[in-house]
């Protein structure tokens, strides 16, 4: 048989054909070309139309860019020196970038400090954010905020010794108490933190921070960019485990704690912010006596904190309330009690759930910070529409002016949403 | 200048009769500082320069309060404010005095508890165009698209004048002077109101200024001074004079460079009796009788400040039209000091 059908054809190839190359408008960038871009006749009008947007955009601001003017010191010698070309005066930033970093009134010689405490910010963080880290580095993180405190606002190094001091006292006394009573720990750690730090304000001298290592520096001149970045990082850090606590709370089967949450939740939500941060900036004034007010820096961020942590405690809720009613009966099935049934099952869910909500939440408050130059406080935003285009040398610059600060918000953001993206991929343990 | 005052108002209303505290005086004294209320930015009046120091108009007045009580141009504790903030700030003590281009009003002073001590701008509000639309006058302006800020005075000042002179207009409305800035430079309105101060300085920032005009007509009156709370007239008289001292001692011819001279030398009682080495208005006053010297060596007699901060000479170019002396024409009229 196969004799006769060796020879019945008159050529049978041994080898494969070498591939041809696909036709020419079936590949590269020409097949992507007309995948993507013009598919159809809908398609190629959009995409001639998005060209030329963008062209107009680029053409516009391109050349304004690079005729950028970096060293005059006024806007009229910058429009002296483009002669009448389209170009950016960018000067203004490289004259005022201090102002817009770090406030007006920021003394300059100490412009190190509230950098360093930047700089130890990322330490402090990164074995908060990346779970890999060596925990031991928890232990910086938890002293972070009074190194932070010290270096900006300097004073008397006793001041954060003796915070820190009461904090220790607090969770001495309640990890002694703890294993009686979740609400006898609770409260004799707040109550020890407070004994501590009312007998330690009596020991320490009056005129401390006179002579202090670092120069006090007061909160009304902190300002710029680091007083939102202030804001934003402080009030996210302690709206998060209030939120958490008011969740929780909502959730309650003691009418009372219940009802405490929804109406505080519930109160905070209905009212803006900004009506928050007049009451904290007018209001409250009323209530103090004239000599005793307490420090605008802190009232504001209570405010924003109280806001925050009402907008997060919904966002938790929303993620315990997506978790299956089976996972808090196996919790009580094993035999955990309540607290230890919410740390070790329901919420490290119900968290990871909630995680885009709770980012979506802080990279709002951290925009919202700029509120704050309503009330006469010159963050990034106040220090732009108020000292900067106030002074005679750069009353109308505007484009380069909130470029900057666009730029500058942009990229704290942007990296807020990337890290959120990062945790959730790492997190995901479910088989999508 | 005349933002709403209606937050301001409600606030204060309720809660005043409990915020006014008598001896300010003393309570700056013994503080060591003056807590004074000043503008968050306006060009030539409050705006600290690229070294963070407060410098205008209105500062110069807190300084020289600080020199005439404390002794000291710079024991200032500046506290800015809003239009929004300014009056809550005042009455509840958290500022001693308000310096703040702020607009004496009948209701200010009467309804909102303030007692305002003098004015330190005489201003007004005005229009500008653009050349190339050929206006010489506001009533020329029929049909006109009109920028101006909501919830200001300027808004019903601008209604009442197009119906007194039984002309139409189109309001734009802007929420602050930049964003009217630039939308009158956009070209969304034909002409862009607000006072005639800060239509100048937002004209010297314009790129060409020439192509633009200040049409003549004022159609409101807008005295710019310092405040104080309602019923502490010892600390009213101490601001009061202060600001009586700069303006005399531009009438006297007392400046910061011949201020020793004159104290010494001077023929004239009222000199000598401003300047402390007659007599004892100090005294009566609860300071000690060089006050007015030092207010005035501060930053100079109210000529001086004017023609440092907002003058001729300076980018934002105002003449001082009203704010000159009345021996020169001018509003500018203190009592005697005797």
């Amino acid at each position: 048989m196969s004799d006769i059908h060796a020879n019945s054809v008159a050529f049978v190839r041994k080898t494969e054909i070498p591939p041809a190359p696909p036709p020419y408008a079936a590949t590269g960038p020409v097949k992507w070309l007309r995948e993507n871009l013009f598919a159809t006749p809908a398609n190629s009008l959009l995409t001639i139309a998005a060209l030329y947007v963008i062209w107009l955009i680029l053409s516009g601001a391109l050349p304004w860019i690079a005729n950028g003017i970096w060293t005059t010191s006024s806007l009229t010698e910058c429009r002296q020196a483009l002669d009448g070309v389209a170009g950016a005066c960018f000067s203004v930033l490289t004259e005022r970038w201090n102002q817009l970093l770090f406030g007006f009134q920021y003394p300059s010689e100490f412009y190190w400090r509230p950098t360093l405490a930047l700089v130890l910010l990322f330490v402090a963080a990164a074995p908060v954010l990346f779970f890999d880290l060596p925990r031991k580095l928890l232990v910086f993180t938890a002293v972070y905020p009074f190194i932070a405190f010290w270096l900006i606002w300097g004073g008397t190094i006793l001041t954060p010794i003796l915070a820190l001091a009461g904090v220790i006292a607090g969770a001495l006394v309640y990890q002694r108490l703890v294993t009686g009573s979740f609400a006898y720990g609770f409260f004799g750690g707040i109550i020890a933190a407070f004994i501590v730090w009312t007998v330690g304000g009596w020991i320490i001298p009056a005129g401390a921070s006179d002579s202090a290592m670092l120069t006090a520096v007061p909160s009304r001149d902190l300002g710029g960019f680091m007083l939102n970045m202030m804001l934003g990082v402080t009030c996210v850090t302690l709206s998060v485990p209030i939120g958490i606590a008011l969740a929780l709370g909502r959730q309650s089967s003691m009418p009372l704690i219940k009802m405490i949450c929804v109406v505080f939740i519930e109160f905070i939500r209905g009212v803006p912010l900004i009506t928050l941060l007049f009451v904290a900036s007018v209001m409250l004034a009323y209530f103090f006596p004239p000599e005793s007010t307490l420090d605008l820096f802190l009232r504001v961020v209570i405010m924003i904190t109280m806001f925050s942590s009402a907008y997060i405690a919904e966002v938790i809720r929303g993620g315990l309330a997506a978790l299956p009613k089976g996972q808090y009966e196996a919790a009580d099935s094993l035999g955990l009690d309540y607290p230890q049934a919410m740390r070790l099952i329901i919420l490290p869910q119900a968290l990871k759930i909630s995680i885009p909500g709770i980012v979506n939440i802080a990279v709002g408050l951290f925009k919202d910070t700029t509120l704050v130059s309503v009330i006469g406080m010159f963050d990034i935003v106040g220090m732009i529409r108020g000292p900067i285009l106030a002074s005679t040398e750069w009353n109308g610059v505007y484009w380069e002016l909130l470029g900057f600060a666009s730029v500058l918000f942009f990229i704290v953001c942007y990296g807020i949403s990337q890290y959120s993206q990062w945790l959730e991929r790492r997190l995901a343990t479910d088989h999508r | 200048m005349k933002k709403n005052v209606i937050l301001g108002a409600l606030t204060v209303a309720g809660l005043s009769a409990g915020a006014a505290a008598a001896g300010t005086l003393d309570d700056v004294k013994a503080r060591g500082t003056l807590n004074c209320g000043v503008n968050t930015g306006l060009v030539g009046f409050a705006a600290p320069d690229a070294n963070g120091e407060w410098k205008g108009v209105d500062v110069a007045v807190c300084r020289a309060v600080a020199a005439a009580v404390l002794n000291d141009p710079t024991a200032v504790e500046f506290v800015p404010t809003t239009g929004k903030t300014r009056f809550t700030a005042l009455a509840s003590g958290e500022i001693d005095m308000l310096s703040r281009v702020t607009t004496w009003t009948f209701s200010r002073d009467v309804d909102l508890k303030f007692t305002f001590v003098g004015v330190n701008y005489y201003d007004g509000q005005g229009f500008m165009v653009p050349k190339a639309l050929g206006v010489s006058s506001a009533r020329e302006l029929d049909g006109a698209t009109v920028c101006v800020q909501t919830g200001t005075t300027t808004e019903l000042n601008l209604a009442d004048f197009f119906r007194t002179n039984n002309i139409s207009y189109e309001p734009v409305p802007v929420e602050t002077t930049a964003e009217g800035q630039q939308q009158y430079l956009a070209g969304s309105c034909d002409t862009y109101t607000t006072d005639a101060s800060a239509l100048a300085a937002t004209r010297a920032s314009f790129e060409a200024p020439g192509d633009h005009v200040i049409l003549p007509e004022i159609i409101s009156k807008e005295p710019l001074g310092p405040l104080v709370r309602h019923g502490d007239d010892e600390w009213a008289d101490v601001v009061r004079w202060t600001l009586n001292a700069l303006i005399t001692a531009e009438e006297l011819g007392v400046t910061s460079a011949n201020l020793d001279e004159m104290a010494a030398n001077s023929e004239n009682p009222e000199v000598a009796r401003l300047l402390g080495t007659e007599g004892t208005l100090g005294e009566m006053l609860g300071l000690d009788a060089a006050w007015a010297k030092r207010a005035i060596a501060a930053e100079g007699n109210y000529g001086e400040i004017f023609a440092r901060h907002i003058g001729e000479e300076t980018p934002i170019g105002l003449a001082r039209g009203l704010n000159a002396q009345w021996t020169d024409g001018g509003l500018l009229y203190s009592p005697p000091f005797r």
